[in-house]
C-alpha cells in the first residue's frame, strides 16, 4: 500500500506491530500486551493525524489507489449486477461504467467512474477520466432508468473528464452537459456519492442529485489544486496553496450547503477499512432512497431543479 | 524627467487644450497583422478588412448590432454573494472583482437585455470577456436564471453569447454549481416551447461548453472563434503533440456536428432574425403545432413521465402540424445550404 508523507509515523509502529506478532508466533513469550499497547497508539496517531487533515492531505487520501473503486462497491451492494456497455453511437468507454443490478431488493441503474488497480485495469479504465461515449453511456442508462422507474446510484470518481484530441472532436462539452440534461430530466431519484475525486465537469456530469453524499476524506473541486495553481500562481508547485484556497474537502461543501451530508470514514481512512468504507456508503444510500420513495415524476424533478436553483442564495450576499 | 512629465506637459496641456487623439486610434488585426483604423473598424463590428478575422465585439455594439433598431431594455440582475471562499492567491479575490467593476463599470460578466430582432421578441445574454475573462460564477449564473425568466415571462426567445473560458476558480465548486443551475433555466425556456439560441463566441471553454453552450436548439458560431472542452495547453500537455490549426475553431465544431452554422457578423442579424420568424412566427398552423399556447396538457393516461410535446388529438390539427413541420424542416435544410455556400465562400475570400 502507498504511504503518504504523513502517515510514516503510523507505518513506522505498524511495522514493528508486524515484527512483534512475527516474534510472538515464533517464541512463548508474552508479548500481546505490549501489541496491544502499540496498537492502541497506532489507532491513537491515525485519528489524530486524519482528524486534522490539511486540505492538500486529503486530496492525497481521496486519490489514494487502495481506496475502494466503482466496482469494489459494486460487488460488495449490488446484486445480480449487469454490466451495460456502449452509446449507440461510437463506442463503449470503460472509464464510465453501470448497469443494472439490485440493491437492498430493489432494481435500480448504478453508474460512475472507475480508475482501475493496476497498471493494466488503469489503462482499461483510462484511470477513470471519461470520453464522451461514457457520458452518452451515462444519458442512455439515466434514460433507461427513466423508462422503468428505477433509481439511479451514481458514484463519482475521476480527476475529471478526458481532455483529448478525439475526445474534443466527438463533443466533449455536449456529452457532459447532455449528460446534466438527463440528470436534470430523469423522472426517478438520483442519489450520488463522491467516493474519491470529484474532477469538476467530468463529476458533475453526473452528480446533479437528489441527494449527494461525500465520503469524509473525498474532494470536489471546480478544477483541480494543480491545475489552479499553474494558472492562477503560475506555478504548479503552489498546489497545496491552492487545495486550501479552493475549498474542496467534503467539510467545506457541506458548509456551503452544496452536499446533503458527509459519511464518516473509519478512522485511518477508506483504503485502510475497505470493507467498512462500503457499508457505510450501502447504509447513506439506502437511507436516502428510503427517504426519497415513493416519488411523483414531476415533484421529484421539480424538487431537485429547485434545490440547485438555490444552491448559493443562502449564503451571506455581497 | 518627472519635471517634465507631472509639471511642464499638463500645463502646455492645458494651454493647448484637452487630448483629442485618443490613444487606440489605430489597431493590430490579430488575424493578419494589417493595421486597422479603429473608426472602420467600429464600423464594421470589429471586423477586420483586410482578412475578415473576426475580433471581439464589446458588449453595447453586440446588443446594438442584434437589436432592432439598436433599442433594447437593460435587465437588472440580482446581487449575489460577491467572495463565497475569501479567495486569494497573489491578491485577494475580493479586490480583483472591485478593481475589474471600477475598469469595466460592469458588475460581473453577464449583461442581459430584452427586445426584439426582426420583430419577434427576445431576451439577449451576453458575456463580456474583459470581465475575468468571462468567467462564469455566481453572478454570472444567476443572470442567466434570470435571462431564462425573463423570456419565459414575457414569452420571448432566449439568446445567450458566451465568451468565456469557463468557470470562475476564484469562486471554486460554486461556480462548478453554475453548470447545473444554467442548465435548469434554460431548460425552463425549452419546457416553455420558446426558442434557445446559442451564439459561439471567441472562446467558449471549459464549464460554459459544458453546461448551457452546447444544448440549444440551434449553435451558431462566430467564424473563427475557439470553442472546445479543455484548453489547447492541457491537451497538449495529455497527448504530448501538437495540435492542428484549426482545432477547436468554429469551423472544426461545425464539421463535427457540434454547431448548426458559422455566421460572419456582417449577416448575424439577418440569420437570427430569420430563425426567430421561422421558430416563432410559424404561418397559418400557428397555435396547432408546437405547443402554441403552451397550456395543452400531455396525453398518455396523465402519466407524467413524457418529455414528448403535448400531442393535438384532432386528426386535422394533427395533419396542420405535420405540414408546419414539414415546412419548417425544409426551410431550415434550405437555410443549411445557403449557410453552407456561404460559409464556403467565406473561405475562398479569405
Amino acid at each position: 500500500m502507498i504511504t503518504l508523507d504523513f502517515e510514516k509515523p503510523v507505518l513506522e509502529l505498524e511495522n514493528k506491530i508486524a515484527e512483534l506478532r512475527h516474534v510472538n508466533n515464533g517464541s512463548g513469550v508474552n508479548i500481546a500486551v505490549e501489541i496491544n499497547r502499540m496498537q492502541t497508539k497506532v489507532d491513537r496517531l491515525l485519528q489524530v493525524a486524519y482528524g486534522r487533515l490539511t486540505p492538500a492531505q486529503k486530496v492525497q487520501v481521496a486519490r489514494h489507489p487502495g481506496r475502494p473503486h466503482f466496482f469494489d462497491y459494486v460487488r460488495s451492494l449490488i446484486e445480480d449486477f449487469t454490466p451495460l456497455a456502449g452509446d449507440r453511437l461510437f463506442a463503449e468507454d470503460e472509464a464510465l461504467v453501470g448497469g443494472l443490478g439490485r440493491f437492498r431488493g430493489r432494481s435500480c441503474v448504478i453508474l460512475g467512474q472507475e480508475k482501475g488497480n493496476d497498471t493494466q485495469s488503469r489503462i482499461r479504465h483510462n484511470f477513470g477520466m471519461p470520453r464522451p461515449e461514457g457520458y452518452r453511456k451515462a444519458q442512455r442508462l439515466m434514460a433507461m432508468a427513466g423508462q422503468f422507474n428505477l433509481p439511479i446510484i451514481t458514484l463519482v470518481d475521476t480527476a475529471g473528464a478526458y481532455p483529448g484530441v478525439d475526445a474534443e472532436a466527438r463533443g466533449q462539452s455536449e456529452a457532459i452537459a447532455r449528460s446534466i440534461e438527463s440528470c436534470l430530466r430523469a423522472p426517478v431519484p438520483i442519489i450520488s456519492v463522491i467516493i474519491g475525486e470529484g474532477g469538476s465537469g467530468g463529476a458533475i456530469a453526473i452528480a446533479t442529485a437528489d441527494r449527494v453524499y461525500m465520503l469524509e476524506h473525498s474532494i470536489y473541486s471546480v478544477i483541480s489544486p494543480e491545475g489552479c495553481a499553474s494558472i492562477l500562481w503560475r506555478s504548479a508547485s503552489q498546489a497545496q496553496e491552492a487545495a486550501a484556497a479552493l475549498r474542496l474537502t467534503a467539510q467545506d461543501l457541506l458548509g456551503f450547503g452544496l452536499v446533503d451530508s458527509i459519511i464518516p470514514e473509519p478512522v485511518g481512512g477508506a483504503h485502510r477499512h475497505r470493507e467498512e468504507t462500503i457499508r457505510r456508503v450501502g447504509e447513506a444510500i439506502e437511507s436516502a432512497l428510503i427517504a426519497l420513495t415513493p416519488w411523483e415524476a414531476e415533484n421529484i424533478k421539480e424538487s431537485r431543479a429547485q434545490k440547485y436553483l438555490n444552491f448559493g442564495r443562502q449564503l451571506p450576499a455581497a | 524627467m518627472n519635471w517634465l512629465t507631472n509639471i511642464i506637459r499638463p500645463r502646455i496641456r492645458s494651454l493647448v487644450g484637452a487630448k483629442e487623439v485618443p490613444d487606440n486610434l489605430w489597431q493590430k488585426c490579430p488575424g493578419c497583422e494589417n493595421l486597422l483604423f479603429t473608426r472602420d473598424l467600429e464600423a464594421r463590428f470589429n471586423v477586420c478588412s483586410h482578412c475578415g478575422h473576426h475580433l471581439r465585439l464589446p458588449v453595447k455594439q453586440r446588443l446594438n448590432m442584434l437589436f432592432d433598431d439598436g433599442k433594447y431594455e437593460l435587465i437588472e440582475l440580482p446581487k449575489v454573494p460577491s467572495d463565497p471562499l475569501k479567495f486569494r492567491d497573489s491578491k485577494k479575490y475580493a479586490d480583483r472583482l472591485r478593481d475589474t467593476q471600477a475598469k469595466t463599470g460592469l458588475k460581473d460578466a453577464i449583461t442581459v437585455a430584452a427586445g426584439t430582432v426582426g420583430g419577434q421578441k427576445i431576451v439577449i445574454a451576453v458575456f463580456n470577456f474583459n470581465f475575468m475573462g468571462g468567467s462564469m460564477g455566481m453572478a454570472v449564473g444567476e443572470g442567466i436564471v434570470r435571462a431564462s425568466e425573463e423570456a419565459v415571462s414575457r414569452r420571448a426567445a432566449l439568446m445567450i453569447v458566451p465568451s468565456s473560458g469557463g468557470a470562475r476558480m476564484q469562486e471554486g465548486i460554486l461556480s462548478l454549481m453554475q453548470m447545473p443551475r444554467t442548465m435548469i433555466a434554460v431548460e425552463r425556456v425549452k419546457r416553455a416551447r420558446l426558442p434557445y439560441i446559442v451564439l459561439l463566441t471567441d472562446p467558449t471553454t471549459g464549464g460554459v461548453s459544458a453546461s448551457f453552450a452546447m444544448v440549444g436548439d440551434i449553435h451558431m458560431a462566430e467564424p473563427g472563434a475557439t470553442i472546445g472542452f479543455a484548453g489547447r495547453r492541457v491537451i497538449e500537455e495529455t497527448v504530448r503533440e501538437t495540435l492542428p490549426k484549426d482545432f477547436q475553431t468554429a469551423e472544426y465544431l461545425r464539421e463535427h456536428g457540434m454547431v448548426d452554422m458559422v455566421v460572419p457578423r456582417a449577416e448575424m442579424r439577418e440569420t437570427l432574425a430569420r430563425i426567430l420568424r421561422l421558430l416563432m412566427d410559424r404561418g397559418a398552423s400557428q397555435g396547432d403545432v408546437i405547443g402554441g399556447s403552451g397550456k395543452a396538457k400531455a396525453t398518455g393516461g396523465g402519466k407524467s413521465l413524457s418529455l414528448n410535446p403535448p400531442a393535438n388529438t384532432s386528426s386535422q390539427g394533427q395533419l396542420a402540424a405535420k405540414r408546419a413541420l414539414r415546412q419548417v424542416r425544409a426551410a431550415k435544410r434550405a437555410l443549411e445550404n445557403l449557410e453552407g455556400k456561404e460559409s464556403g465562400r467565406t473561405r475562398v475570400g479569405q
